[in-house]
């Protein structure tokens, strides 16, 4: 239609304008994208997380531990399924910087608990169980550091002091997106037998159990009568679900959230401004042909319908712009990030928050040149023409 | 169709403030114009011809007075009644075009169809006929820019007829041509009220412009005078 194709090209009447402003926009875009992406790697774990499992632990804090006595009584209780006990195991691969989580586990319970954890190769999940020191890895983790299935890996341990050597039997898969590809299992019966030799006090200690419910609409009924078997003992212990239990991780650094979040706001706050400045400037060049319109008869709102398609026009291209780049960016990130967010996905909220952005900064940008339109008075604005 | 006046002006009032202060522009205006009438206004600079063109037209509001076109006072109408009666009764040429730069020839002349109820094709042929009455069919493709101020000027006219309104009101519209181009176009609004019927409405500085009107009425600080000139020709 003749209008639409007036506002399109009102949008890109001062190519410079119109680009600085479409590019403004993308860049605008492009970082609200990555700052949230960066808040959901945070949320990650919460968001892997399934309704159908409990994590219980000591009622005083992590960093103490449960008895191993404890798993055969959680399993008794009416509702589980399954439980799996497991230690953070705090190893470092050579270096520092080389983070990455591990955890000595009982597998064969755990990749029950999880089947996420999917080892398509049945011949590694079958050497994986036989080897006392194998070691189950993701596959992300495996490529970071060119693993393959067979390599001998050593951890220093910081928790558990000295070098552990590891055999790399099985690699993983997530068969869900969420779920951490880069974290490093292994026999908890291999920690355990270790510590019975070196140092028996610490042996026969678990750090968590991982407790999987036949019903998540009871988890807080069976949390809580789990919880109930260990009252007035020596280690009380608390159970929560995973999703509760991951959001404590998170919530510690719930500030630097919340500043990401402000942030990822006030740039698209920013843009508005710029965009509502480019929108005002050319309400004012073009005055006088606002002024023409009217005198052919058209109304207040076809005029501002036309300043609205040529701000949209401009911030949705400029949405759309930053959009195509926000998945190939996040990649980047993501790889060269990977030891911070293991998981750094553009979830599909994030798309359509950001278009979301871009229309409402369109319409948003349109309103005052709308305004300003409407209350153009002909005669006024013919003399200026003239 | 009814005998007598199309527009009666009737003691018209108009004034400006400026810095609080009342600038009267029109003092008690009162004229008749005749259907098909070519009328000519003239007189010197601010003495109020624009701002009673444009009362006349109605894109200007006036403080009081009545003014009647086909029996009906438009005074009284609300912006949106006054849009549309506008968009229906009146074509407007401007001494500087007006054209939208964006747009090109055809569809300039097309704008004001979209206010009427004819399909894409119909606006898409009263366009081209309209263009093709004033003699620039070869342009219709143009920009406004690719087109010289004569030509502007006569997409402009044929998009003031294109809605077939019964007014036409110039103002100043050979004011920015060469003696050639005012010509052609002076010649064309003599066509379109002789041929077409168009009551038109000129305001003039240029002598040679009035003479191609009937009627030639000054303006002369707000006040009319008295009786209508006839041009000699
Ligand atoms: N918006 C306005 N505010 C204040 N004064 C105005 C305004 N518009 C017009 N005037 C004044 O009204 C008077 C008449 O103006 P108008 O434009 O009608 O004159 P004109 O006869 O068309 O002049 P010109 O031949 O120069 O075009 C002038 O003195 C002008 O300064
Ligand atoms: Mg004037």
């Amino acid at each position: 239609m003749l209008l639409i194709r007036l506002a399109v090209k009102n949008a890109f009447r001062h190519r410079l304008r119109s680009v600085l402003t479409i590019l403004g926009v993308a860049v605008a875009i492009l970082a609200f994208g990555l700052l949230r992406t960066v808040v959901d790697a945070w949320y990650s774990g919460v968001e892997a997380s399934a309704a159908d499992r409990l994590v219980t632990r000591n009622a005083i804090s992590l960093t103490f531990s449960l008895p191993l006595a404890y798993r055969e009584k959680i399993r008794a209780v009416p509702g589980v399924t399954e439980v799996s006990q497991g230690n953070w195991f705090g190893g470092i691969y050579v270096d520092e910087k080389n983070f990455f989580a591990n955890f000595a586990y009982d597998i064969p319970s755990l990749l029950a608990i999880y089947p996420e954890i999917s080892v398509k190769d049945k011949d590694q999940l079958s050497s994986l169980l036989r080897d006392r020191k194998g070691a189950l890895v993701g596959e992300k983790l495996a490529k970071r550091f060119g693993w393959k299935v067979g390599d001998q890996v050593t951890l220093r341990g910081t928790i558990f002091i000295g070098d552990w050597d590891f055999t790399i039997r099985a690699l993983y898969k997530a068969t869900r997106a969420g779920i951490d590809e880069s974290q490093f299992f292994f026999h908890w019966t291999y920690l355990d037998e270790t510590l019975r030799a070196t140092m028996p006090t610490r042996a026969g200690q678990v750090g968590f159990y991982m407790v999987g419910i036949d019903d998540p609409s009871r988890s807080a009924d069976i949390s809580r009568a789990i919880d109930a078997q260990f009252a007035n003992s020596l280690a009380e212990t608390l159970t929560e679900t995973e999703k509760a239990f991951q959001m404590g991780f998170v919530s510690m650094s719930s500030a630097i959230i919340l500043a990401i979040k402000l942030v990822s706001f006030v740039v698209v706050l920013i843009i508005l401004a710029v965009s509502a400045n480019t929108m005002a400037m050319s309400a004012r060049e073009r005055s006088g042909e606002y002024a023409v319109l009217k005198t052919l008869g058209f109304g207040s709102s076809t005029l501002a319908l036309l300043i609205a398609g040529e701000a949209l026009a401009l911030s949705v291209t400029g949405a759309c712009l930053g959009l195509a780049l926000v998945l190939p960016c996040a990649k980047a990130v993501g790889s060269f990030m990977t030891d911070f967010f293991p998981v750094f996905l553009v979830s599909d909220q994030t798309i359509t928050l950001s278009l979301a952005a871009g229309v409402a900064v369109g319409l948003l940008s349109a309103a005052y040149p709308a305004l300003y339109a409407a209350r153009v008075g002909i005669a006024q604005a013919l003399r200026k023409v003239g | 169709m009814s005998s007598g006046p199309l527009i009666e002006i009737r003691r018209l009032y108009k004034s400006y403030t400026r810095g609080g202060q009342a600038i009267p522009v029109l003092t008690d205006v009162s004229f008749e114009i005749g259907r098909g009438e070519f009328l000519a206004l003239m007189g010197p600079s601010g003495s109020g011809k624009s701002t009673l063109l444009n009362c006349l037209a109605g894109i200007d509001r006036v403080d009081s007075g009545e003014i009647v076109v086909n029996g009906q006072d438009i005074t009284l109408l609300d912006e949106t009644d006054l849009a549309r009666w506008r968009s229906r009764s009146v074509g407007f040429i401007f001494q500087f075009y007006n054209l939208i730069p964006v747009l090109t020839a055809l569809e300039n002349v097309e704008l004001p169809l979209l206010l009427t109820g004819l399909t894409r094709r119909e606006r898409r042929e009263h366009a081209a006929a309209a263009l093709a009455a004033v003699g620039l069919s070869d342009r219709s493709d143009h920009y406004p820019a690719q087109l010289s101020g004569g030509q502007q000027q006569r997409v402009a006219i044929a998009r003031a007829v294109v809605t077939d309104p019964d007014i036409l009101v110039a103002d100043e519209p050979t004011g920015d041509l060469d003696r050639t181009s005012a010509e052609e176009i002076l010649t064309l609004m003599n066509r379109l009220n002789q041929e077409l019927e168009k009551t038109i409405i000129m305001v003039t500085h240029d002598p040679r412009a009035a003479q191609e009107a009937h009627v030639l009425r000054h303006l002369d600080k707000g006040e009319l005078s008295r009786a209508a000139d006839t041009p000699g020709r």
